[in-house]
């Protein structure tokens, strides 16, 4: 019980770690100086959220072993313990891919702390509580800026298309029950992923819609994220995110 | 005419030496504006370009709280620069126009910049360094003549005082730690140390612009003077450390009440100036490619706003 709290902890933060990470790749290099400072925010938002995850997830873990802190989850672990889904580990090709990617998960992450909110685990809901104010801005940002790519230019528009087009398959993933998400939505700690997409899937199309968008036809999606199993993008963004505690172990920085 | 204008002047200097600031609305000397606009935008240019090199830590930090910090740190640099470029746009320039300047190398920014972050410790010598010489001027800053570009001063004095301190903690956490750390610090401040000196500009002798810039209040305390205040404030930070400052003259001087040190490298500063330094083209590559990267961003974006105030006029009328 323990250890899949653990897991699922490890979940909750590691996609907010990755796409935080993603994020701040951009940091100094946005299209107007108001968009590279919203994401930042956006980026930072979400590392103080992987913080309390990890703490959390830390003091879980301590129980056993007491050498394990927030940064040791974050930076030491082997790839296939990560368990972030595919779509945040995905690169930023372009603004278009970037709002696109941002949006996919803002439109799941709100419902899903609305669920998780009314956990049965008090740091759980208290986590989901402080967050959601938060992620009610991300998804207002990345869903108005949708409607403005999507809508705006026909350039915009078609490389909104494209992104849209290219990731639509991996948001299914968001949803997809594992046997970590379904022992947790049964103890009452974790949410129910069936109640979250529906909201999720509504929102991506009311969304896409307002923004002459079309939403792809279902042909199946990418996974395995959430098991550990990632796309080939995800250890050269570990190499980066570990590089110094991989050179200099056993440090206080 | 000219004794019109000779009147203006005079009134506009009696105003300034009153202490009184100037005001977007208000008559000031062509040359007044001029030389403001070439100021504040080097000035929000720095923060823009600044926040490269510090950028390049932010994906490799090495602790979650440390990558918050710096994240923060590099958005308030980004805050600093949407303030400057304001301020600048109150004298009757563009932020595009501002940015063609920056990109086709008209435009200059603080040349500390155009040197590389290799190790985390640079990130610490940064804020230590760097900041706290930019703070050293921009403290002066707060009370210079004109009004936006004054108030914009006290809000980023708070914030890099903030910064500096963060800067120190990085150094002082790496100095308490092991060989490799404190070694790690060391070669940040042997590298860091002689650029920042620089950051004060060309001695006083050299310098064109001072006269003019104190008569206007731009400035109040010459290149030389800030840096030796710069040098007596940070040598006993270093003693403290347990670092050894990078210049082989520098020494206590009871007489004068302040540290003497060796000869800058001004050939090494002016070849960073004219755009020879390490990272210059880097720099500058990156800031256009962002800038050129976004175009299309920023033309949906307008369309967009278009099409709906479009909108809202058919609903209304």
């Amino acid at each position: 019980m323990k250890d899949q709290l653990y897991q699922y902890l490890l979940m909750l933060g590691d996609n907010a770690m990755i796409l935080g990470h993603r994020l701040s790749e951009l940091c100094g290099h946005g299209p107007s100086l108001e968009t590279d400072i919203a994401l930042t925010n956006i980026s930072l938002d979400l590392f103080g959220q992987v913080r309390n995850y990890f703490q959390y997830a830390a003091e879980v873990k301590g129980e056993t072993n007491d050498e394990v802190t927030e940064d040791s989850i974050a930076f030491m672990r082997y790839p296939h313990e990560y368990r972030n889904t595919l779509l945040v580990e995905q690169p930023n090709k372009d603004f278009a891919f970037i709002i696109t990617r941002q949006f996919f998960f803002d439109a799941y992450h709100l419902p899903l702390l609305e669920a998780l909110m009314q956990s049965k685990d008090e740091q759980i809901a208290a986590i989901a509580h402080k967050s959601i104010k938060e992620v009610k801005y991300h998804l207002r940002f990345s869903s108005e800026w949708v409607k403005r790519l999507g809508d705006g230019t026909a350039e915009s528009h078609n490389r909104m298309q494209t992104a849209v087009d290219y990731l639509y398959p991996y948001i299914g993933e968001l949803v997809q029950e594992t046997p970590i998400e379904k022992e947790m939505k049964e103890q009452g700690i974790g949410a129910d992923l069936s109640l979250v997409r529906s909201k999720y899937y509504e929102k991506v199309k009311t969304v896409l819609q307002e923004a002459t968008l079309s939403t792809p036809q279902f042909f199946g999606f990418h996974d395995g994220g959430k098991k550990g199993v990632h796309s080939e993008h995800h250890s050269h963004i570990l190499s980066t995110l570990q590089y110094m505690q991989r050179t200099y172990p056993n440090m206080e920085w | 005419m000219s004794l019109n204008i000779d009147r203006l002047e005079q009134e506009f200097q009696a105003k300034i030496d009153a202490g009184h600031n100037i005001e977007p609305k208000d008559w000031m000397p062509e040359k007044y504006r001029k030389t403001h606009i070439r100021q504040i935008s080097q000035h929000a240019h720095s923060e823009i370009v600044g926040m490269l090199p510090e950028g390049n830590w932010i994906t490799r930090a090495p602790s979650l709280r440390r990558k918050v910090a710096l994240l923060a740190k590099v958005q308030d640099e980004a805050g600093h620069g949407l303030y400057l470029y304001s301020a600048t746009e109150t004298l009757g320039i563009s932020r595009d126009e501002l940015f063609e300047q920056l990109h086709s190398g008209k435009a200059k920014y603080s040349s500390i910049f155009n040197y590389p972050t290799l190790s985390w410790a640079d990130i610490g010598a940064i804020g230590w360094l760097v900041d706290g010489a930019a703070i050293i001027n921009q403290v002066m800053l707060t009370r210079t003549s004109y009004g936006p570009y004054a108030r914009a001063m006290v809000r980023i004095c708070k914030e890099e005082s903030f910064h500096q301190r963060q800067g120190y903690e990085i150094m002082l956490t790496l100095c308490r730690g092991t060989q490799v750390q404190k070694d790690m610090a060391q070669d940040a401040l042997n590298r860091w140390w002689w650029p920042s000196l620089m950051m004060f500009g060309p001695r006083d002798a050299e310098s064109t612009h001072t006269e003019q810039s104190m008569k206007w209040k731009i400035k109040r305390k010459t290149n030389d003077e800030l840096r030796q205040q710069f040098i007596d404030i940070t040598v006993p930070q270093a003693e403290f450390l347990g670092l050894t400052v990078p210049d082989a003259d520098l020494k206590w001087n009871e007489e004068s009440g302040h540290y003497d040190f060796g000869e800058i490298d001004w050939d090494e500063f002016w070849q960073v100036v004219k755009g020879n330094g390490p990272c210059n083209k880097e720099r500058l590559d990156a800031r256009r490619s962002a800038y050129e990267n976004g175009a299309w961003v920023r033309e949906a974006a307008m369309a967009y706003a278009d099409k709906q105030e479009q909108k809202r006029l058919a609903e209304v009328g």
